[in-house]
């Protein structure tokens, strides 16, 4: 077993090669997401090994929600193609409906990418050190910090987007994230405040918001392929 | 008398098909016949009702931009003052809400105060008086008793909720040139889509829309549904994978400014 990074207590990933290759040998933990980041003085990054940038304006944003559409559609895709010891009727249903979304969505970005742009991200390579495919547990513990993290993750890049049209479709992929969590968080805990709950639901009434970069560092831990996005703070 | 109630009965989309001023409006109106409470129009509210047709990058837009982001906001809070009312009072209805179900309720009527109170202090914030909660009549003039029957009441709150995620999405164009607001927006939209959730999957459905039906829903409440059933997204065919059910239900459709006000009104007096 691989000794582990120590944590510096920063919270963003370097998302270079090295580091990828570095935390691949770590578990990362799944309940919270915890953060497990270096600071990017820490490394030396080398621009010139062909990482893939996210890119500039609204195409950075597309790439970046393509990205996350494709660790959603991977995990789903294991999920559904081996459920669960003790997988009810009613889960199955609802994991095989999240498989089904978040591979739309994602052949969706795909697909508005390449009619935007030659700067499209490829296909990336995930993986989950620390879960459990087996167990009930750490399926839905980890299903619900995906999409949460989706919800969070588009919520804080709308403001990024200039292109109106680009908006309302990225505003008709969160609602069903946010559909996504509630179910989810429901099934974890059903009939409590959890389907909306305090963790992520502030005194304002709102929702979770967060920076790309916090996002990636969050997520990061089921990437293994590097990227960059520069004009985000990212790599 | 309700600014909803005068633009409902002011319904006309050549007045407001084109971006006029306050003045302009007053002057058009008059033309028509003019109502006591005309004057009370705020302005650019025509400039709301035609965002969907509008030119967004017009000069005329640009000089308007404040106040469709503004009515974009007055239009929330409407929504936000009826849920907020009528989660009030289901709660407060001895014996309508099953104990079981009382947290979840709890949880959503939390939230939609909350919502009430942080659009009224954005409105403020901005220099604009929120609008005045209205009279709610939430028996949509004798054809509900929500009140009286708890699966009336579920029915009601899953179209409300329904409604708030299309309402607010479909304003997202007109706040997007505030990016504190926008982001406040979407972080709101999305708290109301997991309420839709919980509430659909309390009434024995999926927690999202397939197809345009909204799941044992009454026809009155078919405006809700209407074009939830679309399968193309910017070109894009989202049927092709898993079938039509599976790829209206990956994306939620917007509900014009003008739609979101009809399904409100009939809950207004």
């Amino acid at each position: 077993m691989k000794k582990p990074i120590t944590v510096s207590g920063a919270t963003s990933i370097d998302t270079g090669r090295r580091n990828f290759l570095k935390l691949g040998g770590i578990g990362v933990m799944i309940a919270g997401l915890a953060l497990v980041g270096c600071d990017d003085d820490d490394f030396d990054y080398n621009p010139g090994n062909n990482i893939f940038d996210l890119g500039a304006g609204d195409v950075g944003v597309l790439n970046y929600a393509y990205a996350l559409e494709q660790l959603e559609a991977d995990f789903y895709t294991k999920v559904v193609n081996n459920f669960y010891t003790g997988a009810s009727t009613a889960e199955k249903e609802i994991l095989t409906d999240l498989y089904h979304h978040e591979v739309i969505h994602r052949d969706f970005f795909k697909a508005a990418l390449s009619g935007a742009t030659t700067q499209v991200l490829p296909t990336l390579e995930f993986q989950y050190p620390n879960v459990n495919f087996n167990d009930r547990t750490s399926v839905l513990a980890t299903a619900k910090a995906l999409e949460d993290t989706g919800v969070a993750a588009y919520n804080g890049a709308g403001k990024y987007i200039t292109n109106p049209t680009y908006l309302v479709i990225a505003g008709k992929i969160v609602s069903v994230e946010a559909r996504h969590a509630s179910a989810i968080r429901d099934l974890i805990n059903p009939g409590t405040a959890a389907f909306s709950g305090d963790d992520v639901i502030d005194t304002n009434g709102l929702d979770l918001a967060k920076e790309p970069k916090d996002i990636v560092a969050v997520a990061g831990g089921f990437i293994k392929t590097p990227f960059t996005w520069k004009e985000r703070g990212i790599g | 008398m309700n600014i909803l109630k005068i633009l409902d009965k002011l319904s006309d989309d050549t007045l407001f098909s084109k971006t006029f001023s306050r003045n302009e409006n007053l002057n058009h109106i008059s033309s028509i016949g003019k109502k006591a409470a005309i004057a009370a129009i705020p302005l650019g509210m025509g400039s709301m009702l035609a965002a969907e047709t509008k030119n967004e990058n017009s000069a005329d837009s640009i000089y308007f931009k404040k106040d469709a982001l503004t009515d974009a906001l007055q239009l929330a809070l409407v929504l936000e003052y009826l849920e907020d009312e009528y989660y009030k009072i289901g709660l407060n209805t001895l014996s309508l809400i099953p104990t079981a179900d009382r947290t979840v309720f709890m949880q959503i009527s939390k939230h939609e105060n909350a919502h009430v109170n942080f659009l009224k202090t954005t409105l403020t914030s901005l220099g604009v008086t929120p609008g005045a909660k209205p009279t709610f009549d939430f028996t949509a003039g004798g054809s509900f008793t929500p009140f009286t029957n708890y699966s009336q009441f579920l029915t009601l709150a899953q179209a409300f909720e329904d409604t708030g995620v299309r309402a607010y999405k479909g304003q997202a164009g007109n706040v997007m040139s505030n990016k504190t607001v926008l982001q406040a927006a979407l972080q709101i939209h999305s708290v109301e889509a997991r309420h839709a959730s919980m509430v659909r999957r309390m009434r024995a459905n999926k927690g999202w829309i397939e197809l345009a039906n909204g799941g044992n829903m009454p026809p009155a409440t078919n405006p809700v549904y209407a074009g939830e059933d679309l399968t193309v997204q910017a070109g894009f065919n989202t049927a092709t994978a898993f079938g039509n059910a599976a790829g209206s239900a990956s994306f939620d459709e917007i509900l014009t400014g003008t739609d979101a006000q009809a399904i409100a009104s009939l809950f207004i007096v």
